[in-house]
């Protein structure tokens, strides 16, 4: 009976969730306090383009003011409309915040130490990696229907409906672009997409120390902008931020909510948006690979390489959002249909008739 | 019993109790949201199974296009739950006879049918080894090679069902202000603007 129990209940019923629990635990908080500093980088950026200060009073700089925010958040009191359908309307933050989270489990942010070693720091290393982000961020869109449904208010209605439209729209065209990194690697494992980007161009072209060249952002060159621009519409970021529009719909789908529930919802919000910024350095810019292959450059952790470019596409977002003026929905829905999607099938075909006929395919 | 067995029932659990709670939940919105739960818990079933490509296609399909669509025609219904109740009694008798007379010939079918001792039939594409290949490669072998013209045919006729629905439903509105964009990136100052001189007092 104790020889059972340590054999097979102790190690696969106990053990591993224990295991997994504390992998989790130790990617999520550290997670979580990047999301605080995305979100201050976000208002400092913004701040700075319309020579303001942002946010400058807690803590040195105001480096402090996502904690504070924080906690003013909690110690609100959560109002719930009379008139709302309570279940949901408690349901959609938590499902927001636990998809965005989720989605985490397969992003590899690291290797071994020097890079380059062929593991990856990741907490799930699944084999259909991307379609699991695909399927979990197609949940994404529930929070936000359910959200603005459940508020029983015209607002949030409308501004459901446009978003759901909206996220349904650009995924296919996200799908699409996805699907042309995949044929250059063979793979559906995110850890096998950074490592096939190890070599590539940069090789033929005879400049194997530029290892920078070998990502997928310059032989797939189009196909990175659109990923980039589709990432902002999934996100609704903006300039496509319809589903928020101030001016027309006061803060759309979380006008009903507030304190912790809004929290949630501004959490999910963030945590999807950094974490369309991890898959496009995956997917575009080599992951936890060093830019060089110069020695100082190798001994740097990956993870490190990692954070930079994650923040370099944060930014670009944040500039984005800084200086871009916000879409009309049907120009939106235009550039997702008519241009993005014809584009994207068309550079599916085209990638996959030249590593076909070149004799390039993995 | 390891780990996977208490996941098999708790996900078959949560199927069945969330497909009884599809037909039985009162309000429309919720039972898509049970629907919903049922199919991310069938995807739990196939998980299980190993067949992580079909678990991840289901979701990604069934909950992230086909329930989106299903929740937002059912939130853009206006259901007036009285008026739905209303008949309810009146046509019980009619769907309890057909509802019996279906019952009861299942009943017979399956009371007269014989099994011949297992099937012997093997299949067509033998079933390759997990452990050697990913069960995406796997489906991807057996779709685009050996069955690529059932699944070119599939997808024709799809096609044509997509054509045919736009077709049906497509109303041109001729008041309907248009936007060109080409148009739109053409236009010069030339072409768009005009300065008057305003005399003092007079207005244009």
């Amino acid at each position: 009976m104790v020889e059972y129990f340590w054999t097979a209940i102790w190690p696969w019923i106990i053990w591993t969730p224990i295991l997994k629990a504390i992998q989790s635990l130790a990617f999520i908080v550290p997670l979580l306090i990047l999301i605080a500093y995305i979100i201050y980088a976000d208002r400092k950026i913004w701040a700075a383009v319309q020579l303001r200060r942002g946010p400058n009073v807690v803590g040195p700089w105001g480096l402090l003011q996502s904690f504070a925010d924080m906690a003013k958040f909690l110690f609100k009191e959560p109002i719930i409309p009379s008139g709302s359908n309570k279940i949901l309307f408690l349901l959609a933050p938590l499902i927001t915040a636990f998809v965005t989270i989720a989605v985490w489990a397969v992003i590899p942010v690291g290797s071994g130490w020097p890079a380059n070693e062929g593991t990856s720091w990741v907490v799930a290393n699944i084999n259909v990696g991307i379609l699991y982000v695909l399927a979990i961020s197609s949940l994404e869109v529930y929070g936000i229907i359910i959200g603005g449904w459940a508020s029983n208010s015209k607002y949030p209605f409308l501004s459901a409906l446009r978003s759901a439209g909206q996220m349904i729209s650009y995924e296919v065209s996200i799908g699409f672009v996805i699907v042309t990194v995949l044929l250059c690697v063979g793979s559906l494992n995110l850890t096998d997409i950074v490592l096939a980007q190890q070599t590539g161009l940069a090789n033929w072209l005879g400049v194997p120390t530029l290892t920078i060249l070998n990502w997928f952002w310059l032989p797939l060159f189009p196909m990175f902008i659109v990923f980039v621009i589709s990432a902002l519409a999934e996100t609704n970021r903006p300039p496509f931020d319809l589903p928020e529009a101030e001016s027309e719909l006061v803060a759309g789908f979380m006008v009903e909510y507030s304190s912790s529930l809004y929290m949630l919802f501004m959490l999910g919000e963030y945590l999807a948006v950094t974490f369309m910024c991890a898959m496009t350095t995956i997917l575009f810019l080599g992951g936890w690979l060093p830019p060089a292959d110069i020695a100082i450059f190798n001994w740097i952790p990956g993870v490190v390489w990692f954070m930079l470019k994650l923040w370099l596409v944060f930014f670009m977002f944040a500039m984005v959002k800084a200086f871009v003026p916000r879409y009309r929905y049907d120009q939106l829905m235009r550039l997702g249909w008519k241009v993005f999607l014809p584009l994207s099938l068309f550079m599916v075909v085209a990638v996959a008739s030249v590593l076909h006929f070149f004799d390039l395919a993995p | 019993m390891g780990i996977a067995d208490l996941f098999f029932y708790l996900f078959s659990a949560l199927t069945t109790g969330s497909a009884v709670m599809v037909i039985s939940a009162r309000n429309p919105v919720h039972a898509v949201m049970f629907l919903i739960l049922a199919f991310i818990n069938a995807a739990g079933l196939f998980l299980l199974l190993g067949a992580e490509f079909l678990a991840m296609l289901l979701i990604i399909v069934y909950v992230g296009a086909v329930a989106v669509l299903f929740l937002f025609v059912v939130m853009m219904l206006d259901v007036d739950f009285a008026e739905l109740r209303a008949g309810y009694m009146k046509y019980f008798p009619l769907g309890a006879t057909i509802g019996f007379i279906l019952l009861a010939e299942l009943v017979v079918l399956f009371g007269a049918w014989k099994s011949d001792g297992g099937i012997s039939v093997t299949p067509k594409v033998p079933i390759p080894d997990t452990a050697a290949i990913t069960n995406t490669e796997a489906i991807g072998h057996v779709l685009y090679t050996d069955y690529i013209f059932y699944f070119e045919a599939v997808g024709i006729i799809l096609l044509t069902a997509m054509v045919g629905a736009i077709v049906l439903t497509f109303r041109q509105n001729e008041n309907a202000k248009r936007q060109n964009i080409g148009d739109q990136i053409a236009r010069t100052p030339e072409t768009s603007i005009e300065i008057k001189k305003v005399e003092t007092g007079k207005g244009i």
